[in-house]
């Protein structure tokens, strides 16, 4: 048996170091060879790394969160043949006492003295803390195919749930006082009016802790100015609707590729808005294709995939383009070309839009332009109210390259576009 | 060429693939399953079914024989004789009736079964050669279902007098010399069967043992019976070349020779990967493997694998399990593999049955066995060999795993996977009344005798 370290690998693109975000293992732990034992994260992607051997983890080399160089020493890992680890290359940590082998299964609880097939929450409200704690990781609970069919329906993780039940088994009355529990599942029935106690302390890392490193770097260093405008996109929707009644085996449009092509065809008149802005070499660099981020809700938090050219897209491309790289987001499969390049960025809310919004730019481009929610609203046609469907924009834009009059101005031609869509899709005339 | 579409296409209408593709027409999807030859795959074809059908003929046989001499029953008759063609007739019927009510259950189903070979183009797209010409078909998910195939050896090849299992069970005429190469559990059971048949068998086994993925005290009997039997078994034994009516088999004696007019290979199945473009896919392998996760993914994303292709234990109710599954999969559902134990049964004389874990696996576990030697109805059935076992945690009296050997055990296989599934303890199985007078007594027995409560032994 030797020992060998397993570093941290180079994931290309010119990164030098990555953040660790999840450990697969713990020391003492067996692994086999391509297992994955962690996964890091570079600017853009999550990486997942495997094993190159079949043995026992001794110990790790940095904490969740921490950033690490590539070619450092990830963990050290016990296997047949001879290793390649050498006194200087071993981390520093020392490895924690491997656990127990073979630690049986969690040892019987107190069975409750009557059958009590439905033990009541509020006469037992600690019944989540007598029991014992959750299981380990890699410990399989003990339930019947029954219990754990209705877990898995449920979405609940049946390794956070005590049992009651003969060896620690997790019973159907155990479930029910999950599903009584609410969202949180250990947490204790809330019953009237009780002062809550307690807080919870939660690092930030990986994409949220990028996400937070670039919302303030883009708020420290740009001085935002937001332009807010509303628009009658009763044309514009009619439009949609129409095309979207002989869409055929297409995607159904939405407005936001519409919204993408009056973009474009806005910067032609504008340039200086699909531009990226060194400010520590002070060059404002103007991108001729519009490469548009598109902000996008994932469940690890915001990101932001690029349409490439957009400004060569039809809105039936668009749309299934703005799909993929959504789906791709949100299932962590985008490539980091698929992550990176954009020149102007799309934040929409959809439904959730609110009235007006103050976007934070892309750093370190100039310009982003924010959706908001479209509503019927009355509108004065010189002699009456007529319903109207109105939607607002709003804008922002860095305000140390782009002036208040350049910002009106731009926003005052996407109005105009969006209102008269046919505009949208016209050849510009010399 | 002739297009189709589909949302799903199995390759293989095995156990897996059949069940998955059931499955999967109930659950209204739409379903094609490619499959060269008659549903059922090797289970129902030329594996599971035929060869018990042949095993229970040997038995009936070999009772008979045993009755035409001197025994206790006190019965009298006359030397039985056997035509094995129509022994393989009628086993071949009842193949023939579940291969036509499997086709008839995937039409109910709604899925289009197609026969020929089918080609992988790419992950979404499969050619298959039909009689009517080739069809190419696109599906939006690729279930490669294609199953094993027996492994010969390179001394050995297939062909003439060397014989796959397949071959085995559709022979004419009980061979005089059978050799059997392979001491694991399908050697077994069909040369337990040549031998009840009349043949002179001869057993080789390269490892120390029979069964070898067994503990001795669970082969035990099988070793004892197959001796009462006049089957030779050799172990610590290589087999060589066959030539001239003989077998070289190579022991720590030196080689020696064994006549044999016919070879039987059973050496263990290799996964069928090869000759269906798979390669193309360029999918992440486990060894000889397809490398699946826990819903049967491949590393290809909408290719799945199920059943023998995935790995060990190559067996017909987990690849049917896997099927069933993924069919739940590509429904959207949140189905995923949380099986806690699958049973495997061996069909020797007298049988086996392993659910979970060995006493090898659980060390500092509790192992309490008991007898069928003290069951009633295991007297009256003139078979008190064997006894059933149960592996527990010391501390919580969790059953982490139970076996039994003896005549007719293989139906406890539910009860006991049950066992697990349900995390049962062995108070579940010592508190349960279990009727009287059956052998399933000596599962309760054995249960209390590990709880110290034992009350017949």
């Amino acid at each position: 048996m030797g020992i060998s370290s397993i570093k941290v690998p180079d994931v290309g693109e010119g990164v030098a170091e990555v953040e660790l975000v999840e450990w697969h293992v713990k020391p003492g732990d067996s692994v086999r060879e391509d297992d994955v034992l962690a996964a890091v994260m570079t600017d853009k992607a999550t990486v997942e790394i495997p094993s190159l051997f079949d043995g026992t983890i001794v110990s790790l080399g940095a904490e969740i969160g921490e950033t690490v160089a590539v070619g450092s020493v990830l963990l050290t890992i016990e296997h047949a043949g001879d290793g390649n680890a050498t006194e200087e290359a071993a981390p520093s940590k020392p490895a924690e006492t491997p656990p127990a082998e073979d630690t049986p299964a969690p040892k019987p609880v107190e069975a409750p003295a009557k059958p009590a097939p439905l033990p009541n929450p509020a006469a037992d409200p600690a019944i989540f803390g007598t029991a014992q704690a959750p299981r380990p990781e890699g410990q399989v609970p003990l339930a019947s195919p029954s219990v754990r069919a209705r877990a898995r329906d449920a979405g609940i993780d049946l390794r956070r749930v005590a049992g009651t039940g003969p060896a620690g088994r997790i019973t159907h009355a155990d479930l029910d006082q999950v599903f009584a529990a609410g969202p949180g599942q250990t947490a204790t029935p809330a019953r009237g009016r009780a002062e809550r106690q307690g807080e919870e302390a939660i690092k930030i890392i990986g994409l949220r802790r990028k996400i937070a490193d670039r919302m303030a770097l883009a708020n420290t260093r740009i001085p935002h100015i937001t332009v807010i405008e509303e628009i009658d996109v009763t044309a514009l929707e009619d439009l949609r609707a129409a095309m979207n009644a002989k869409r055929g085996d297409r995607p159904k449009l939405t407005v936001l590729p519409f919204i993408s092509a009056a973009l474009c065809r806005a910067l032609l008149d504008h340039p200086e808005m699909n531009a990226r802005f060194d400010d520590d070499a002070g060059i404002v660099t103007r991108h001729a294709p519009v490469h548009l981020g598109i902000a996008t809700m994932t469940d690890g938090g915001l990101m932001v995939p690029v349409l490439r050219h957009a400004e060569a897209k039809g809105p039936f491309a668009t749309a299934s383009e703005i799909a993929r790289l959504a789906e791709a987001a949100r299932s962590g499969k985008a490539s980091r070309e698929e992550l990176s390049g954009s020149t102007i960025t799309i934040t929409s809310l959809g439904p959730l839009g609110a009235l007006a919004t103050t976007p934070i730019i892309n750093h370190p481009e100039v310009a982003i332009l924010g959706v908001n929610k479209m509503a019927v609203r009355p509108m004065w046609d010189g002699s009456q109210f007529v319903p109207r469907k109105m939607m607002n924009i709003s804008a922002s834009f860095d305000h140390r390259v782009i002036d208040g009059w350049d910002a009106a101005s731009f926003v005052s031609v996407l109005k105009n576009l969006l209102e008269n869509p046919a505009m949208i899709f016209m050849e510009p005339e010399a | 060429m002739r297009q189709e579409t589909c949302d799903v296409l199995i390759i293989g209408a095995g156990p897996g693939g059949y069940v998955c593709a059931i499955r999967c027409g109930q659950l209204g999807l739409n379903t094609v399953v490619v499959e060269a030859k008659a549903p059922g795959g090797t289970c129902l074809n030329v594996g599971c079914i035929p060869s018990k059908a042949l095993i229970h003929a040997a038995d009936r046989f070999h009772e008979a024989a045993e009755l035409s001499g001197d025994n206790v029953l006190g019965i009298t008759t006359a030397a039985p004789a056997i035509d094995l063609g129509r022994t393989v007739a009628w086993k071949d019927g009842i193949v023939a009736r579940l291969t036509g009510g499997v086709a008839g259950l995937m039409k109910k189903a709604k899925v289009r079964a197609v026969q020929g070979h089918a080609q992988i183009v790419d992950g979404k797209t499969v050619t298959v050669e039909t009689e009517d010409g080739p069809i190419r078909i696109a599906t939006k998910n690729l279930v490669i279902a294609t199953g094993s195939a027996p492994q010969d050896i390179a001394a050995l090849p297939f062909g003439g007098d060397i014989l796959s299992s397949t071959e085995a069970l559709s022979l004419a005429q009980v061979p005089q010399r059978l050799a059997v190469v392979g001491g694991g559990y399908i050697g077994l059971e069909i040369g337990t069967a040549m031998a009840k048949l009349g043949a002179d068998v001869t057993v080789v086994e390269a490892a120390p043992r029979i069964l070898p993925q067994y503990d001795a005290d669970l082969t035990r009997p099988v070793a004892k019976r197959l001796e009462a039997l006049g089957i030779r078994v050799l172990t610590n034994a290589k087999a060589g070349g066959f030539a001239d009516g003989n077998l070289a088999v190579e022991t720590a004696d030196g080689v020696q020779q064994i006549a044999a007019d016919k070879v039987l290979v059973t050496v263990g199945r290799k996964p069928v990967t090869q000759g269906f473009g798979l390669e193309g896919l360029m999918l992440d392998m486990a060894g000889r493997y397809i490398a699946v996760n826990d819903r049967c993914q491949t590393s290809m994303q909408g290719v799945y694998a199920i059943g023998d292709v995935t790995g060990d234990p190559m067996l017909a109710h987990r690849a049917m399990a896997q099927g069933a599954m993924v069919a739940e999969v590509l429904a959207g559902k949140p189905a995923s593999w949380d099986k806690r134990a699958i049973p495997a049964v061996c069909f020797t004389d007298p049988e086996i049955v392993t659910v979970g874990l060995l006493p090898a696996d659980a060390p500092g576990a509790k192992v309490a066995q008991f007898p069928f030697a003290g069951n009633g109805r295991s007297l009256t059935l003139e078979r008190d060999d064997g006894f059933v076992r149960f592996v527990s945690d010391a501390n919580s009296g969790l059953i982490l795993g139970i076996q039994a050997v003896g005549a007719g055990v293989s139906e406890m296989a539910g009860q006991f996977a049950q066992s697990l599934e349900m995390a049962a303890t062995l108070t579940d199985i010592a508190d349960t009344i279990h009727a009287h007078p059956t052998l399933g007594e000596t599962v309760q027995e054995a249960a209390m005798k590990a709880l110290g409560r034992a009350l017949h032994g």
